[in-house]
């Protein structure tokens, strides 16, 4: 994949959009590459075990925080590391507004680079906000 | 059913709603939850959690091939996001307090008023050329592709459109749906930006909005990875090869198709909600 970043001066709008396109295509193949590499983990050892979601349980604490999910990955839990893949895809779109933060910064927008700033906090208060706590 | 055929059935299943979604337009995220619930009856918190995450894998996904063509405008879009993120926030708050049955029917409604949206013949909304000064002072003016060349457009209405994004941002957050229908309608019919502007910005947006709401599912537990794997695996599959044979079908009668799939799992869920199924 070519990635070429443009001159300073020619931080323009389709060139940055540019960018964006192969940063969310690198971050769902990124995460879908952890998925897959969980989910082989997962079908192999819980495969033949009996499907059934009819009841809602929720999910267990470790699967729910961030250092659950990362505890459940150093053990090589399938389970976990799909649930990292998920976290990662859910980071993409977050990647992208951070990145745009820097790209308006550039084009010395500031209005936008508060705007951008803005989104970034509700993002954050919905990923690690009270909620996970 | 064991997990493996569980697994499998699933995927197929999601890879053929990504499918027709991108070719229709429609997105694969209002099939993916009633054919969990429905078909394979799971929880609707589960279903809701999983089409959530695999809509910020269908729209990341399409978005590459959006942006070369030029028409998204990063402005509009980010200061639309403000709305719709915070939408968001309030729909998946929303939904951990109301019954299933209740997102159900809701989930119900909606389904049918896409199914209108989309069959009914888009009615081409005036040129309005006249300036708006909040356009100006919140630089979302832009310029776009059109076959006579550079064309410049500016957005209207900007307040209206505001709250109808956070419309949208609660409905897909309640929902665990893109709600690409309802940002394209306040977009391209009330702020009067032209329709692929509002199309290819509407899909950038969905992944930002989707992203808000999945945080807050993820602490509740709504998301299981042992079904958002094949769901988003699938899902995002078949949006990828949808987006890509898009230019050659024919998709008129494709949507007739898909739409009244759409109206008959919309009545669906909202029978199965008023008697308590779901």
């Amino acid at each position: 994949m070519k990635l070429s970043l443009p001159k300073r001066s020619d931080w323009d709008d389709q060139s940055i959009e540019l960018i964006i396109g192969q940063l969310l295509r690198v971050g769902v193949l990124l995460s879908a590459a952890v998925v897959v590499l969980g989910g082989i983990i997962y079908l192999v050892r819980n495969g033949h075990v009996i499907a059934d979601y009819t009841a809602f349980r929720g999910e267990l604490s470790t699967l729910r925080s961030f250092d659950g999910i990362f505890h459940g990955v150093s053990l090589l839990s399938g389970r976990a590391i799909v649930q990292l893949g998920l976290l990662l895809l859910i980071a993409t779109p977050v990647a992208r507004v951070i990145f745009c933060a820097f790209a308006f910064f550039l084009q010395r927008d500031y209005l936008y680079v508060i705007f951008t700033l803005v989104v970034l906090a509700v993002l954050t208060y919905s990923i690690a906000g009270p909620s996970l706590h | 059913m064991s997990v493996l055929l569980f697994t499998t059935l699933l995927a197929l299943g999601s890879f053929v709603a990504g499918f027709l979604g991108a070719l229709t337009g429609l997105g694969g995220g209002v099939v993916i939850v009633p054919l969990l619930a429905l078909v394979f009856h799971v929880d609707m918190r589960y279903a809701i959690g999983a089409s959530l995450v695999s809509v910020i894998a269908t729209s990341s996904g399409a978005a590459a091939a959006y942006v070369r063509e030029g028409y998204s405008n990063m402005r509009i879009g980010m200061f639309l996001e403000i709305a719709t993120t915070l939408g968001a926030i309030a729909g998946a708050l929303i939904a951990t307090h109301v019954s299933t049955a209740t997102i159900a029917v809701i989930f119900g409604l909606v389904l049918l008023y896409s199914a209108y949206l989309s069959m009914r013949a888009q009615p081409p909304h005036p040129v309005d050329v006249k300036q708006d000064r909040l356009s100006r002072v919140l630089h979302l003016d832009g310029d776009y592709p059109t076959s006579q060349g550079q064309e410049h457009y500016t957005v209207h209405h900007i307040p209206f459109g505001f709250g109808l994004m956070f419309g949208a941002g609660t409905l897909s957050g309640l929902l665990g749906i893109g709600s690409g229908a309802v940002k394209v309608l306040a977009m391209d019919q009330a702020m009067r930006i032209p329709f692929k502007v509002s199309t290819t910005t509407s899909n950038f947006m969905i992944g930002v909005t989707a992203a808000a709401s999945a945080g807050v599912y993820l602490a509740r537990g709504y998301i299981d990875p042992g079904i958002a794997m094949p769901v988003v695996l699938g899902a995002g599959a078949g949006s990828m090869l949808g987006a890509k044979v898009l230019v050659n079908a024919r998709t008129k009668s494709l949507r007739l198709v898909f739409g009244a799939v759409i109206v008959v799992l919309g009545i669906e869920m909202i029978f199965n909600g008023f008697t308590g199924r779901l």
